[in-house]
């Protein structure tokens, strides 16, 4: 306990003969547990069901490598990789999100703000259409579009250090007349190449296998330690400019580095399995009415966006099995269901 | 801050000679609007210094470049010595404390955490919450008599309580100087007393520098131990009420015709506008 009142559960947590300290707000720490068990459970249920049903035990034994033959194909190397995909790519994007919505200090923040997503697709675009490339030119392709587009819009949005706000407006400018160029070469485009392109741009986790989650997961684990170690500026920058830099922050180095990060996290789901839309919207404003703490928050925005990319995965092969959706159809579907509840909460408050 | 009692009532005329922060020949602005040029001040230490003068007169920005908000693009804001540009961010922020004239209360926080975003330039990714941040933030509500209101959320707050808990915020930063952007601006009359009673007695009980912008300048004259009157981005006067505030300067900085009388309480100047005077006939007002 804190001698002091937080007006929240909080637990003064001191190690080390006080040389490692810091405060734990309990019912965000208990929440994100429950978060990550959900996710856990969801993706133990993608695991088991399907075309071909596994029981629960033999899941968790072919997960132990103790399965042979079919469970273990089925389990191991068919569901395994597309469920792991969604659990980091998930945390990725709603950790992605948490941190535009901070900067932007705004709940529509995310990385399509500043284009990103627009821009990948224009990278995708190009190479589909342009040089029939394969699929880790496509990635690289897609890279490459949006971290210039981020770079345009911040480059764009500077006057003596980068605002929120003229960040929304610039990226949204940059991503209409990214929206009209990806429009303009879909029609140039022969049928089939278009429809290959068109399912890259829906954003699917079909048929991933571990080849691509492993590279994800190094790439991620090397991301995530660096924002985190941003969280507490992040926070300060929440005060304004000002009284951050009043405190001590280093607001553009911190905006900029933090900027990166979040692309980054982005890119990577991006890259691998197209743009998924609205996770990296979503999750942190669930996260933040879930949890009621201040702001917006890393860890718990990253543990809603696994839930919510797991659940949308597991929708998108069952809901009209045996057809499979792409994830960023039934994404887009709960984004919207999501915008509707956001209307009707802010109609009521008024 | 030693504490010593001895030192509790110091004449800051005394201390004139020393400075810690002061700026040398700047050249203020923004972009390429030129606010200041050839700006020299010395801030007296352990004073309560007010900084006057009409709407944009720079009085702002020259807290700004104090406070290292705003590089003079020419000459120096120097802080104990040294260039305040030459300082990492969190050692000038552990030396002194601004509060802007605008901030932002995240969402949804309450009144302890904001307090403790105050701490910030002391603490490290593996050092968040020490016994010394317990006890500042702790110190700090207390000072400010919002203890009270601790577990309080910031947005359900009177403007009074709110101004309060951002000089919390302040003070938890523990520094000796205390620089405050136009502190009283959205207060009613009795929470700007308040405010100034707080801040005169941290500038006289615990020998903090304080630097505020202020509007008013009866408050200034009653609170300041220190006044430097600006227009047009130029000191015109600076020194103790008493010996500087006249109807003249108050002409030349405010463009207001005014008498000067003795407040009646404090004995320190009191500005009353000459305008006209509605309610009473002007066969009395020629007496």
């Amino acid at each position: 306990m804190s001698a002091i009142d937080f007006g929240r559960p909080t637990r003064v947590v001191r190690l080390f003969d006080g040389r490692l300290t810091f405060r734990l707000d309990m019912k965000v720490t208990g929440l994100v547990a429950l978060m990550v068990a959900i996710a856990l459970v969801l993706t133990l249920l993608t695991l088991a069901s399907g075309e071909y049903q596994v029981p629960l035990g033999e899941v968790l034994g072919a997960l132990l490598g103790q399965a042979e033959g079919r469970v273990h194909m089925v389990v191991v190397e068919w569901r395994l990789p597309r469920a792991l995909l969604a659990l980091v790519f998930g945390a990725a994007l709603g950790m992605s999100g948490a941190i535009f919505q901070s900067l932007t200090r705004n709940p529509l923040g995310s990385p399509d703000v500043i284009g990103f997503n627009a821009g990948a697709y224009s990278g995708a675009l190009i190479v589909i259409i342009g040089f029939s490339g394969n699929y880790y030119q496509i990635a690289g392709g897609a890279l490459a579009g949006g971290i210039a587009t981020a770079l345009a819009v911040y480059g764009l949005a500077w006057r003596q250090g980068v605002q929120g706000f003229r960040l929304i407006i610039v990226g949204i400018g940059l991503s209409a007349m990214l929206t009209s160029l990806n429009t303009w070469l879909m029609l140039r485009a022969d049928l089939e190449v278009a429809m290959t392109a068109a399912v890259w741009g829906a954003g699917s986790l079909n048929g991933l296998g571990l080849d691509k989650f492993w590279p994800s997961l190094i790439v991620l684990a090397l991301i995530v330690p660096l924002v985190l170690m941003l969280e507490r500026p992040m926070k300060q920058l929440e005060m304004g400019d000002d009284a951050a830099r009043a405190l001590g922050t280093r607001v553009e180095l911190v905006r900029l580095s933090l900027l990166v990060l979040g692309v980054a996290l982005t890119a990577t789901a991006t890259a691998v399995a197209g743009p998924i839309a609205f996770v990296s919207l979503a999750a942190p404003q669930i996260a933040r009415r879930i949890t009621g703490a201040a702001g917006v928050a890393l860890i718990p925005s990253a543990a809603v966006g696994a839930v919510l990319l797991v659940a949308a995965d597991f929708l998108a092969q069952r809901a009209f099995a045996p057809t499979q959706l792409p994830v960023g159809v039934v994404t887009v579907c709960i984004g919207g269901i999501y915008f509707v509840w956001l209307l009707v909460r802010e109609a009521q408050r008024q | 801050m030693s504490g010593d009692p001895v030192n509790r009532h110091i004449d800051p005329a005394t201390l004139a000679g020393s400075s810690r922060l002061s700026v040398q020949n700047a050249t203020i602005g923004y972009d390429q609007r030129v606010i200041s040029q050839q700006l020299s001040v010395d801030i007296p230490d352990k004073g309560f210094t007010v900084i006057v003068g009409a709407n944009a007169c720079g009085k702002s920005t020259l807290l700004r470049a104090l406070s290292r908000l705003i590089q003079p693009s020419e000459g120096q804001v120097m802080l104990d010595g040294k260039a305040i540009s030459h300082y990492p961010a969190k050692e000038v922020a552990r030396r002194l404390g601004l509060l802007p004239q605008t901030s932002i209360a995240p969402d949804g926080i309450t009144v302890a955490d904001l307090v403790a975003r105050g701490r910030y330039p002391h603490q490290k990714f593996i050092r968040q919450w020490s016994v010394t941040d317990e006890e500042a933030v702790m110190g700090a509500m207390e000072a400010t008599k919002i203890t009270e209101l601790s577990h309080r959320l910031v947005d359900e707050l009177s403007g009074g309580q709110r101004q309060r808990v951002w000089v919390a915020m302040v003070l938890a930063q523990q520094t000796p100087m205390l620089l405050l952007d136009e502190p009283t601006t959205y207060l009613d009359i009795a929470h700007q007393i308040e405010l100034l009673e707080l801040l005169s007695g941290l500038n006289r009980a615990a020998g903090h520098t304080v630097v505020a912008v202020l509007h008013d300048l009866n408050h200034a004259c009653r609170y300041a131990t220190h006044i430097i009157a600006m227009r047009e981005g130029q000191i015109v006067a600076e020194g103790a009420p008493a010996e500087i505030v006249t109807a003249d300067l108050v002409e030349q900085v405010f463009g207001l015709p005014c008498i000067i009388i003795n407040d009646p309480l404090a004995g320190t100047p009191m500005i009353i506008p000459r305008g006209s005077i509605p309610h009473v006939d002007a066969v009395s007002l020629s007496t």
